[in-house]
């Protein structure tokens, strides 16, 4: 007993902090994770589980790959998630923006509360901000029922509309994508945009700038690194979004993350579903280094301040 | 700067109005008369009467709580273990594997997460036999592995940002490792501890896709009968649902913030009279 206390001070409660979590997250994450790489290379049967090795088929099979470049499905899926998702992005950028900007320039009371009212919608579901905007959007809804009114003012009346058809549609996909997301595009901006040193734009207002040119020349560059880690934090959730497009999306125009849960629970094709889980994975590996490398190079910069 | 930000002034009216427009506008129609939800029938209680009185929403509540709180529970002792390991224990064999296994699950789309899961569970349960139907347990681990990532980065930029040179005053007066961490290091990285838990309980609490994929027959919470009731449609029971926990967040919110505003008060308060004391 005792020689177990000694081994603990001396080396086993590190060990003990390393391995608990290291081992947790190789049974719960890493395996799981490696049998769907592995299940994309296998080949769907009839047996339960559905899948098998070999058979009529090489050990490996890439058919499924193949597949994801061949069938319209699924390549419209890819498209119009990326398209998507790409939207609203840029969407939540220009509105996250001068939102951002705007929460550095009020007094610290306002900007206290005013960050708090930014972050509560986080707190609340995310399935209940969805469904707030399909009363919105609803035929008979009153905001309908007001954009149709602003609609038919301003349009001749052959285009006359009895009610804007909003729901199911990419068009809606985008709206809610923005409203649940625009949160993680301007905390990130806001924390960078808030370090900047407010005498750049002194010097650059007393050089002569216009407000413009000071925004353009010295805040914006200075905020790339913001807007980067804001656009990964919208891109890559909505890029695999599968709650907004079931409740508010175009059912004939799926976006990647229903094909793949229809793949798996309604097709029953477990690789395939997989296949287009890995791909779907290849196509955000790109972006999250982007980001990463901006991290880093934030954080290092961090590092070196006193 | 003298020029009053009229641009930016106006952007952020407009985003706070879009932000809570709708969920005003949700609130407001729970207290409709009409059962049609778009169509005002004047003032009514009757959907929170329904609510109190639907079984199911009490027994999925109750199922949810009792999930989060294990799970983020679990996940604040093992979040924390990670992120003490990535910022005190700068060389181990597998580092580079490990940082990587604590952020992939952070961006890794809950689709594939949830079907990696599932697919994990049922070759077990093919295998090993176990788990030998899904619900409380599958949902519990899964949120536990996806939460646990989120603490260990919380808990990580505090100890970051924590003043190395106490662990380092408490070494030389002769504290072991393992002292020093339960006695100086924990107490310190506490609130990171706190907000760690709190996060993890949401994202628990609120979380559908993963859920929907480990869960099994008899293991309805919360979000999955909000999923099943929405997809069918706008009902007025769930506005006051909804009415009901956005309330209840906004008070807790409001009441942490005070709390947090009042500490840091006090705090600086105390930074001054100590001050004063030394000067």
């Amino acid at each position: 007993m005792k020689s177990l206390a000694s081994w603990f001070h001396r080396r086993g409660w590190r060990d003990l902090i390393i391995g608990i979590p290291y081992l947790w997250l190789i049974v719960f994450f890493l395996i799981p994770f490696l049998i769907v790489v592995a299940m994309s290379l296998a080949t769907r049967t009839p047996t339960a589980p559905p899948f098998g090795y070999g058979g009529a088929n090489p050990i490996l099979n890439f058919e499924g790959y193949a597949r994801l470049f061949t069938e319209t499905l699924y390549i419209r899926a890819f498209i119009t998630s990326l398209m998507n998702a790409a939207v609203a992005t840029v969407i939540c950028l220009i509105i996250g923006y001068p939102m951002a900007l705007g929460l550095t320039r009020v007094s610290k009371s306002w900007r206290n509360i005013l960050l708090m009212l930014v972050i509560l919608p986080f707190w609340t579901s995310f399935l209940l901000r969805v469904y707030a905007w399909m009363g919105m959007m609803g035929r008979n809804s009153w905001f309908n029922g007001l954009l149709t009114d602003i609609w038919n003012l301003l349009t001749p009346q052959s285009y006359a509309l009895t009610s804007i058809p909003m729901m199911n549609s990419n068009f809606a996909v985008v709206l809610v994508m923005v409203y649940c997301y625009l949160p993680f595009m301007i905390l990130p901006l806001y924390a960078n945009l808030e370090r900047l040193d407010p005498v750049l734009d002194e010097a650059a207002m007393d050089l002569g700038s216009r407000p413009f040119q000071v925004f353009r020349d010295v805040t914006l560059p200075q905020s790339i690194p913001g807007i980067i880690a804001g656009a990964m934090l919208v891109f890559i959730p909505a890029a695999g979004e599968l709650v907004i497009p079931a409740l508010v999306g175009n059912p004939s125009s799926p976006m990647i993350g229903r094909i793949i849960s229809d793949e798996f629970a309604q097709v029953r094709d477990w690789p395939m579903a997989s296949t287009v889980a890995v791909a779907l994975l290849i196509l955000m590996v790109g972006p999250t280094m982007l980001y990463s490398r901006y991290q880093q190079k934030a954080e290092g910069r961090a590092e070196e301040r006193p | 700067m003298t020029r009053r930000p009229v641009f930016l002034i106006t952007v952020m009216c407009f985003g706070f109005a879009f932000f809570y427009i709708p969920i005003l506008s949700m609130i407001i129609y729970s207290f409709n008369e009409s059962r049609l939800v778009t169509v005002w029938g004047g003032f009514s209680t009757k959907w929170y009467v329904s609510l109190f009185s639907n079984r199911q929403v009490g027994a999925a509540l109750w199922l949810s709580l009792q999930i989060a709180l294990i799970s983020a529970s679990v996940a604040t002792v093992l979040g924390a273990m990670a992120g003490i390991t990535l910022a005190r224990f700068r060389k181990f064999r597998g580092r580079t594997a490990f940082s990587g296994m604590v952020t992939a699950p952070l961006i890794m789309p809950e689709v594939i997460t949830g079907i990696s899961l599932l697919i994990f569970f049922t070759l077990l349960a093919n295998w090993i036999g176990w788990p030998g139907q899904r619900g409380f347990t599958t949902i519990t681990l899964a949120h536990i592995t996806f939460s646990m990532v989120f603490v260990t980065t919380v808990v990580h930029s505090r100890m970051i940002q924590m003043d190395r040179s106490i662990e380092e005053a408490a070494m030389d007066l002769g504290s072991r490792p393992w002292q020093v961490l339960k006695d100086v290091t924990l107490p310190v990285i506490s609130p990171a501890l706190l907000s760690g838990w709190l996060l993890a309980f949401t994202i628990s609490l609120d979380d559908v896709v993963i859920t929907t994929f480990v869960m099994g027959p008899g293991s309805t919470t919360l979000p999955l009968l909000i999923w099943s009731k929405v997809k069918l449609g706008v009902t007025p029971d769930i506005n006051a649902l909804a009415t009901l926990i956005v309330v209840i967040v906004g008070i807790c919110v409001a009441i942490a913030g005070w709390l947090m505003s009042r500490a840091e008060r006090r705090r600086l308060a105390e930074e001054r009279l100590a001050y004063r004391a030394n000067g």
